[in-house]
């Protein structure tokens, strides 16, 4: 029992909540989001090293106890995404100050971020797979309206395909979930897995195996992505780098759960069902990136590769694959954050999101140019920056699964993002500097902040990843050993 | 009773999957409710349909209704209800704004 569990969840929930009694007091919204991130930031930080000295952390809420109850469960591996999802929410939210606009935060802007991020945290965090969808509806509620917010022609059309798929898969993740408590009777993750390799994974629970990847898939981007390119990139930066960052990696999170908890006893058809539609993803998802001249449209098609790529290494089912998977997660919600945050600037310093339009930025914005350089290198995996322990063992784990094509897919997939980043970089930051100062339809005064610290960020976890590798390796010790997350959760009580 | 209600679930589920491929708003977003009606169905029919039996469990009941899958629907129905009601509000907007209900007219940028 730890009741700090409770805090990333309700702590976003009752200040958003509260800014809606305080529709007018923009000043005071904002400083009480940045607190409550900051604070969240820290409670995970401390939860973090509880959890690596005292193993994994549970609250069953209202005392009832497992599996009657429904619990919310951290171990490593969601602490550590509830750490970065923090992080990035917090940059996200301080780059917003300046570039939302009024009308946005009259609009309960900050409520939504706040709602969106009670949802992803919950979804992290909880036991329960009944929890899991409702958290899921939480933050989707929150992300329809933050695309729609601002009610531009574009974003109405883009909001509704959005809204009316995610609806559709979470009808088919109720569907699983039916099937899954006519199956097993129970709904506690922990529970249906003990229930599961009791009775033994069967054609029937394998294909509800792979509804589950379908549900999640569509959510994570993977494979079934075609409404992702569309819906993050109508919203403006701040938010679309939110969803970036962190909405696909909740379905990714979802997705790793399931299969290394519950239907882990036939990884040679789920697992390698999950790899195959990795590899479509990550060639479907390049092709997409260099086809495109619309800054924008690349960095979304960017993030379709991103989940290919983090799903590939889980596909392999092997320490090193997911060692390297959860590297890459954390790397990936921090610089697609950074990525979609300057990809931003840059939009609204030139108005314009075609690259034929612009040129020459890197001589008014140094920094600017710079930091992006250092974000594209990140994103393809270059020695010292972040990306690259990662890559490396996602690799080094699908080799030793024997799934060579999906390695080669991956690599090549890196090359394409390559392609694709510099293409911004040489086409927006290099060349004839066409638009003067004063002709800019904005300033980088105080965007610069938040960019930085993710930049720094990026830097740090490639140079000292020894920081956090303790961490890393007691995530995938737990991932890989479902029976200290079922002990954790049933403390000694008996399994019905 | 059981199968008899499968049945139904499958022909709202074709309804359903009938008035979603269809172009215009107002049916898909029908279309969507008829499916989230019929997981509904479905999740009550999974926890077993009974007469009789009260949702309590003690030493001397012998027959129990499962109170689960209700708990479920009700939190299911509430959140449907909700994402409707934001569809709905949203068509309307998009069909304010573009003059088109027909989703054929709001495939891409180059069909503005």
């Amino acid at each position: 029992m730890n009741n700090l569990l409770i805090w990333p969840v309700i702590l976003p929930l009752i200040a958003g909540m509260l800014f809606i009694l305080l529709r007018n007091k923009i000043h005071l919204q904002r400083v009480l989001s940045v607190v409550v991130l900051a604070v969240v930031t820290g409670i995970s930080i401390v939860l973090m090293n509880q959890i690596q000295a005292n193993g994994i952390q549970t609250l069953q809420l209202g005392g009832w106890q497992a599996p009657f109850g429904i619990g919310l469960v951290a171990d490593m591996f969601s602490i550590l995404l509830v750490l970065t999802t923090s992080i990035v929410a917090f940059c996200c939210v301080v780059f917003s100050f300046k570039i939302i606009g009024k009308d946005r935060e009259n609009h309960y802007f900050y409520s939504l971020v706040l709602f969106l991020i009670t949802g992803i945290n919950g979804s992290f965090l909880t036991g329960d797979l009944f929890n899991l969808y409702v958290f899921f509806e939480v933050l989707l509620l929150a992300s329809y309206v933050l695309v729609s917010l601002g009610g531009k022609k574009v974003q109405l059309r883009e909001t509704m395909k959005y809204v009316i798929i995610n609806v559709l898969s979470s009808a088919f993740f109720l569907v699983g979930i039916a099937y899954m408590y006519s199956i097993t009777g129970t709904l506690s993750l922990a529970h249906i897995s003990v229930r599961i390799a009791e009775v033994g994974q069967d054609g029937f629970i394998t294909t509800v195996a792979i509804l589950f990847i379908l549900v999640f898939g569509m959510k994570a981007g993977l494979f079934l992505f075609y409404w992702l390119p569309g819906s993050y990139s109508v919203p403006p930066a701040a938010v679309s780098a939110l969803f970036a960052a962190l909405l696909t990696k909740v379905g990714i999170y979802a997705i790793m759960r399931m299969f290394t908890l519950v239907f882990y006893h036939e990884p040679g058809i789920t697992h390698l069902f999950i790899g195959i539609l990795a590899a479509i993803t990550m060639i479907l998802g390049g092709i997409g990136a260099i086809g495109y001249w619309d800054i924008n449209k690349i960095l979304t098609y960017n993030v379709i590769i991103g989940a290919g790529f983090i799903l590939a290494g889980f596909a392999a089912f092997t320490d090193s694959g997911t060692l390297g998977s959860i590297y890459y997660l954390i790397h990936d919600m921090i610089v697609k954050a950074l990525i979609f945050l300057i990809g931003g600037v840059v939009v609204y310093l030139t108005g314009t999101t075609n690259l034929k339009e612009m040129s020459g930025l890197i001589r008014n914005h140094p920094y600017l140019g710079w930091m992006f350089f250092i974000a594209a290198l990140s994103l393809i995996g270059i020695p010292p920056l972040s990306g690259f322990i990662g890559k490396v063992f996602i690799t080094k784990g699908t080799f030793e699964a024997g799934y060579y094509w999906l390695g080669a897919i991956g690599l090549i997939a890196s090359l394409l993002i390559l392609y694709s980043v510099m293409k911004i970089f040489m086409n927006a930051f290099w060349g004839e500097t066409v638009l003067s100062e004063e002709e800019e339809k904005g300033t980088t005064k105080g965007v610069m902040i938040p960019i930085a610290l993710l930049t720094i960020l990026t830097i740090a976890l490639g140079i000292g990843p020894e920081f956090i590798n303790a961490y890393v390796e007691t995530a995938v010790e737990s991932l890989m050993n479902p029976q200290t997350y079922i002990d954790a959760v049933f403390a000694g009580n008996d399994i019905p | 009773m059981e199968t008899l209600i499968a049945i139904v679930i499958g022909i709202l589920f074709t309804i359903g999957t009938y008035l979603m491929l269809s172009n215009q708003m107002l049916r898909i977003i029908l279309g969507l409710s008829l499916i989230s009606h019929a997981v509904n169905l479905m999740i009550i029919i999974m926890g077993g349909l009974k007469t009789g039996g009260p949702p309590l469990l003690s030493e001397r009941t012998k027959d129990f209704t499962d109170a689960i899958p209700q708990a479920l629907i009700l939190t299911a129905i509430v959140i449907n209800f909700a994402v409707t009601a934001f569809l709905l509000v949203l068509s309307y907007r998009t069909y304010k704004k573009h003059g088109t209900d027909d989703m054929n007219n709001l495939r891409g940028n180059e069909h503005e």
